[in-house]
């Protein structure tokens, strides 16, 4: 589903590449976490998979396509299929919890037939049934990451990246998130989650690719947090 | 539902920035208005030119008794053998196209029915005043005249000989003018315009970044993306250019069509005219907002 073949991306402005020669394969279906140090690559990572970089060096494949190949009109439509969510929730503060997660579908000119559908189902899934006309500041932060997530999966992309998505949420909460992470994950959707958070890590029992200073230091099937130190 | 999201995003963006919109729309307004003026300008000297093309004549004004010049006082009114000699040498030129004798009285009851809307002027002035002339039509008035002129000139009963083009030669300098300026202010009105175009709706964009940053997310196309804010640099461009439609209209129908009054000819602008200048006008305006807005999109929205 990813394919990272020799991969290196060094930024114009630093000397010292964020991701050095990294060669990565997720398979359609799996759930892994990207794991290591502020400044480890790991946002990279997932900044190449969308195409909002291109790699210094190297060949990266999503779901079949050589990336390299994928000319710029066609990035939306490979970005169709990839789910975002961030630590910052990122949703639209004038719009209400419907709102937000409907948008991802109005931008893409989703009839709006479908989207009445489709949204109530997602919101549901994602657990926040009954609070449609809620505003994002009348949320918690757990419920907020659940509206951005919502909005991630309504259009049934075929991966989601999570770039930290309990990094501002409290741990009990974030048993949640995982929860409906999980469940994203077993409608088959492949799950690449960025995290410092080792307890998370540890209780899940998934595959665990470790980076540190731009390198693949550990790849291991259900694998913990910190099992390198 | 596609036509509606992109209604009301455009709604949102000229709201959010209401004070930038509305500088947008009086300076589009007022530099369209402007630039239609200088081409209503233009058409008016062009039909005022094309008036008075078969009209253009050289006058050969003779001597009469009242005639004050040297020449007259020293070999008196013409006599007619004068004046028929006058005439064979102007009709055996092969620039002429055709000499027309006006007697005095000719000249005269021309000039009661010209001046009639006048009659205080009119009164002021009797038959034998206006001298009798030959009205001389050139086949190429820009070339020959010279030639002509000085045949005749000097010659005895000739008083003077007069070039019509060196009296329609000052309205079309007056015309040019106020051409020119308005045309210059236009164009630099133009330019700010432009500006004020880039600036709204680099403002609009940098407004709703968080909007189009989650569109680019979630895989909007390019073009959806743009498009409200494309749309919202032409439609605050065409509001503009409305107002300018009434401001052009005003100037038509106030301005140039009263000129007439003070120039003895009609050469009133029709609406077909007015029309063709209003449509070039929105034709710049609508592709002066949109072309600026998509170079702008193109720095400020990058996928």
């Amino acid at each position: 589903m990813i394919n990272f073949d020799n991969v290196t991306k060094i930024y114009p402005s630093q000397s010292r590449p964020a991701l050095e020669s990294v060669s990565i394969s997720v398979d359609k279906g799996e759930f892994v976490f990207l794991v290591g140090p502020s400044g480890s690559g790991k946002s990279t990572f997932l900044r190449l998979v969308l195409k909002e970089e291109r790699p210094t060096d190297g060949r990266i494949r999503v779901s079949g396509r050589d990336l390299a190949r994928l000319s710029n009109w066609r990035v939306p439509m490979l970005r169709r299929r990839i789910g975002c969510v961030f630590q910052d929730f990122r949703l639209l503060q004038n719009k209400n919890v419907y709102q937000n997660v409907a948008f991802a579908l109005e931008v893409i000119g989703k009839p709006r037939r479908f989207i009445r559908k489709v949204v109530p189902e997602v919101i549901d899934l994602v657990g926040l049934e009954g609070k449609h006309e809620r505003m994002p500041d009348e949320l918690s932060g757990g419920e907020q990451q659940r509206v951005a997530m919502a909005r991630a999966f309504v259009n049934r992309p075929m991966i989601l990246l999570a770039d930290e998505p309990t990094g501002n949420i409290d741990p009990a909460t974030s048993i949640g998130i995982m929860k409906v992470l999980d469940r994203i994950n077993r409608t088959g959707t492949t799950v690449v989650m960025a995290t410092h958070d080792a307890a998370i890590v540890d209780s899940m029992r998934k595959r665990v690719i470790e980076l540190e200073y731009g390198k693949v230091v550990r790849d291991q099937s259900r694998g913990v947090y910190g099992q390198a130190y | 539902m596609r036509a509606q999201f992109v209604l009301q995003e455009i709604w949102i963006g000229l709201r959010r920035n209401l004070t930038m919109t509305i500088a947008l729309v009086v300076v589009v307004a007022i530099s369209l208005s402007l630039l239609g003026t200088g081409l209503l300008f233009v058409k008016q000297v062009d039909a005022t030119r094309s008036y008075w093309q078969g009209k253009v004549e050289v006058s050969i004004y003779l001597c009469t008794a009242q005639s004050v010049s040297v020449q007259c006082k020293q070999n008196g009114p013409a006599t007619d053998a004068e004046r028929q000699q006058i005439q064979q040498q102007l009709t055996s030129m092969p620039q002429v196209a055709s000499v027309v004798y006006q007697s005095q009285e000719q000249a005269y009851q021309q000039f009661r029915q010209e001046f009639s809307n006048n009659p205080s002027f009119v009164s002021t002035v009797s038959q034998g005043d206006i001298p009798d002339s030959f009205q001389v039509k050139l086949k190429n008035p820009q070339a020959d005249y010279t030639a002509v002129a000085s045949a005749v000139t000097g010659k005895t009963g000739v008083d003077s000989v007069i070039d019509d083009r060196s009296i329609l030669a000052k309205f079309y300098k007056l015309l040019g003018g106020a051409r020119n300026a308005v045309v210059i202010v236009a164009v630099i009105l133009l330019i700010a315009a432009t500006l004020l175009v880039a600036n709204t709706i680099r403002l609009s964009a940098f407004n709703r970044r968080r909007e189009t940053g989650i569109m680019r997310l979630v895989g909007a196309s390019n073009f959806y993306i743009q498009l409200p804010f494309l749309l919202e640099g032409i439609i605050a461009g065409l509001i503009g250019w409305l107002v300018s439609v009434g401001l052009l209209i005003a100037v038509k129908s106030l301005w140039l069509d009263t000129l007439q009054q003070y120039f003895t000819f009609n050469v009133i602008l029709s609406a077909g005219d007015l029309v063709e200048v209003v449509i070039l006008a929105m034709c710049v305006g609508v592709l002066l907002c949109g072309a600026t807005s998509f170079l702008t999109l193109r720095r400020y929205l990058r996928v």
